[in-house]
């Protein structure tokens, strides 16, 4: 490390220190900010000086999930330059690098609109594409924008570089089409395919002649085994897949996944048929930076939750469970998990600053409806509380059944008020009303700050 | 009253929660006693004239507005002749720009449109994105106001003549420098305005509905028994003051 990059990076890392001194956000951005001010060079050469090399993940929907698994299978015998607060710019990769100046390998989750500059910097020895779904257009514009920088991205990785791509996204699948080292993962299991396509599926037309794809299944949102009629496009074959699905309600879930290099069981403390995707992409991630099957299916055990993603939290003698929302696609699979049990009170917390998407036309594609038939109590809450109140209304969701409340706290401390003791409070989120909340419950000693990390 | 929708394309268009304003017009048609039923339209399906009473067409991305556009061009006759019977219909973002003359795209190319609206949309190089205010008097003399979210590349000229739905009070509007949102032709509305539109700007779907039944009924729009509109008034309050505090710039 050359003189001036020690310096930078000592004077970044105190102004870190001063940021968490000062309760702001946990300094997650902070000094990274200020090294990508000084010199924004200095993250190539941080990221060129990792000895194992760098791997990047990028995704709509599991971004902060997926990084979190794949950094548990990784970080067994590795030491991780890893961003896990979710600051996903290259300001966030920044201080990352900052902190994990002695690390061997960097792991990064990566925002898709900064997808191309940390490719360019970061020179990644793999990178792994998730999912595209609609998600904050007033931000990205639309899908296929992102899709054809993303495109571009991985025409300039260098050959050597392994592309681990969703071969059930027929947009992320095609950007490996005609490239060597290349892993295709997905789902293989029919059993948990939708009985159609959810009403905001994208990207169902074939990429070739714009036909309606045949779909054998239809997993999560447009992701599944798709074929063209015509026969000019299809799912490429999988390389890493999971199958023999077990969901066993809001508590875990279970598969058997498949590899080049063996089968192994894995048990999963997470719900829901994301999280298996998420625990496929991460395996699949692991497995091409350098980590054994055995890492994989120890590291997926361990794992718990990843910030506010699905977190519980204790508060008084009942909990608090997080389950972020942000786009039609993850809100529509948090619904699916929750169906199996719905919550007699459930809150929906809904904000529109940038972080969040400030269009919250969103929420209209969502389908809220299996919960708003059993929910007993809806309390809608956040900056647009009330377009979330308009949502639920013309969801079916009767006036006695829904509480309109803005104020976060107000609607946190209402809610637990209606919880039995020994129960749960669920909570639906957007990101901004989840770090709000998260914070209160910091504030009140429930629950310890992120940067301290996970236990 | 039996109120009869024509959804062009839902399967393509519905990128900006278009299902949400069909949900209003249904509900707020069924609090006042009359039903709504909804046929959706795809590729190829054939369209009667006289067949609705109200006709939507919601935004799609380029990709899916190129697969439909040579299927709506075609039924260019069709639609003019559905609105010269006087059936109402609104047209959201994709659907506005494909039913003016058409759009020309960055690279020279033109893709028509059924020419239902007199404007033309061309590709611009910066989105405008943002919370917008307008202002508009669709009856002489009752000025109101809409509050809604825009998102769009294209910059839509209208014709000299042309009637826009409202000026923009915050935001971009149509092409970012007339001050103008939207086209407003006898009982069709046209804008770029999504989020979706009517849930927080109710008085603007009971418009359309009373066009609607006049359509399907004796010719008159009939008065609609008002509505608490409590959380759509809040709703409406909160997007005006986004708009004010970080609409687009012109």
């Amino acid at each position: 490390m050359g003189l001036r990059l020690t310096l930078e990076t000592s004077a970044a890392r105190a102004l870190g220190g001063l940021s968490r001194v000062a309760r702001r956000g946990g300094g997650t951005t902070i000094p990274g900010k200020a090294l990508w001010k000084l010199d924004p060079s200095a993250v190539d050469r941080l990221a060129a000086g990792l000895p194992n090399g760098v791997a990047v993940m990028s995704a709509t929907n599991g971004k902060t999930t997926t990084t979190a698994m794949a950094a548990e299978i990784l970080g067994e015998g590795r030491r991780l330059a890893w961003n896990r607060a979710g600051a996903n710019l290259l300001s966030g990769i920044a201080s990352a690098l900052v902190d994990g100046r002695n690390a061997d390998l960097g792991l990064f989750e990566v925002d898709e609109g900064a997808v191309p500059e940390a490719i360019a910097r970061l020179r990644p020895r793999v990178v792994t594409l998730g999912n595209l779904f609609r998600d904050q257009l007033d931000r990205y514009g639309e899908l296929e924008i992102v899709a054809e920088r993303w495109r571009a991205a991985v025409a300039a990785l260098p050959r050597d570089a392994t592309l681990v791509v969703n071969a059930d996204d027929a947009v992320v699948a095609d950007l490996a089409d005609g490239r060597e080292n290349v892993v295709h993962f997905g789902l293989d299991d029919p059993t948990h395919a939708r009985p159609q396509l959810q009403h905001a599926a994208d990207s169902k037309y074939c990429l070739r002649c714009g036909a309606p794809y045949e779909f054998a299944a239809a997993y999560v949102g447009h992701l599944g085994d798709y074929r063209c009629p015509n026969g000019d496009h299809q799912r490429p074959p999988l390389d890493i897949a999971a199958r023999d699905i077990e969901l066993r309600g809001l508590q875990a879930s279970r598969f058997t996944l498949a590899t080049p290099v063996g089968t192994i069981p894995v048990e999963l403390r997470l719900p829901g048929l994301y999280n298996v995707y998420n625990a496929t992409t991460a395996a699949a991630l692991a497995l091409a930076a350098g980590a054994s099957l055995e890492d994989v299916r120890a590291g997926l055990t361990r794992f718990s939750a990843a910030f506010g993603r699905f977190e519980r939290i204790r508060a008084g003698g009942k909990s608090v469970l997080l389950l972020l929302i942000k786009n039609p696609a993850g809100a529509n699979e948090v619904v699916r998990t929750l169906e199996t049990g719905v919550p007699p009170v459930l809150i929906v917390a809904l904000n529109d600053a940038i972080a969040d998407g400030q269009d919250v036309s969103w929420i209209w594609d969502v389908d809220f409806e299996p919960l708003l038939e059993h929910a007993g109590l809806v309390i809608v809450s956040g900056e647009r509380a009330a377009e979330l109140g308009l949502r639920m209304t013309y969801g079916g969701l009767p006036d006695e059944r829904l509480e309109v409340i803005p104020s976060l706290e107000r609607a946190l401390d209402r809610g637990l008020g209606l919880v039995e003791a020994g129960t749960e409070l669920v909570v639906l989120p957007t990101y901004t009303a989840m770090l709000a909340l998260r914070g209160i419950l910091t504030d009140r000693g429930a629950v310890r700050p992120y940067w301290e990390g996970r236990s | 009253m039996r109120i009869r929708v024509g959804h062009l394309y839902p399967d393509y268009l519905n990128i900006y929660a278009d299902r949400g304003n069909l949900a209003v017009f249904e509900r707020r048609a069924a609090l006042r006693g009359h039903e709504l039923v909804v046929q959706p339209i795809g590729l190829g399906d054939p369209l009667d004239p006289a067949a609705y009473d109200l006709l939507y067409i919601g935004g799609g991305q380029d990709r899916e507005q190129a697969l439909i556009a040579p299927d709506l061009a075609a039924r260019a006759e069709t639609l003019l002749a559905a609105h010269a019977r006087g059936v109402a219909l609104l047209a959201v973002c994709g659907g506005y720009q494909l039913l003016g003359r058409g759009y020309r795209g960055r690279d020279g190319s033109f893709m028509p449109g059924a020419g239902l609206f007199s404007h033309e949309t061309v590709a611009g190089d910066v989105r405008m994105i943002g919370d917008v205010l307008l202002s508009c008097e669709l009856e002489p003399g009752i000025r109101q106001q809409i509050a809604g979210f825009e998102n769009h590349a294209g910059r839509t000229l209208l014709d000299a003549g042309a009637e826009p739905l409202g000026r923009v009070v915050h935001g971009f509007g149509n092409d970012g420098e007339s001050g103008f949102e939207g086209c407003r032709l006898g009982s069709a509305i046209g804008t770029y305005l999504h989020g979706p539109l009517l849930p927080r700007n109710p008085w603007l779907a009971d418009w359309l509905l009373g066009r609607a039944l006049a359509h399907a009924g004796t010719g008159e729009a009939p008065a609609l028994p008002p509505l608490p509109d409590v959380l759509e008034e809040q709703a409406f309050r909160v997007s005006v003051e986004r708009a004010r505090r970080r609409g687009g710039k012109r």
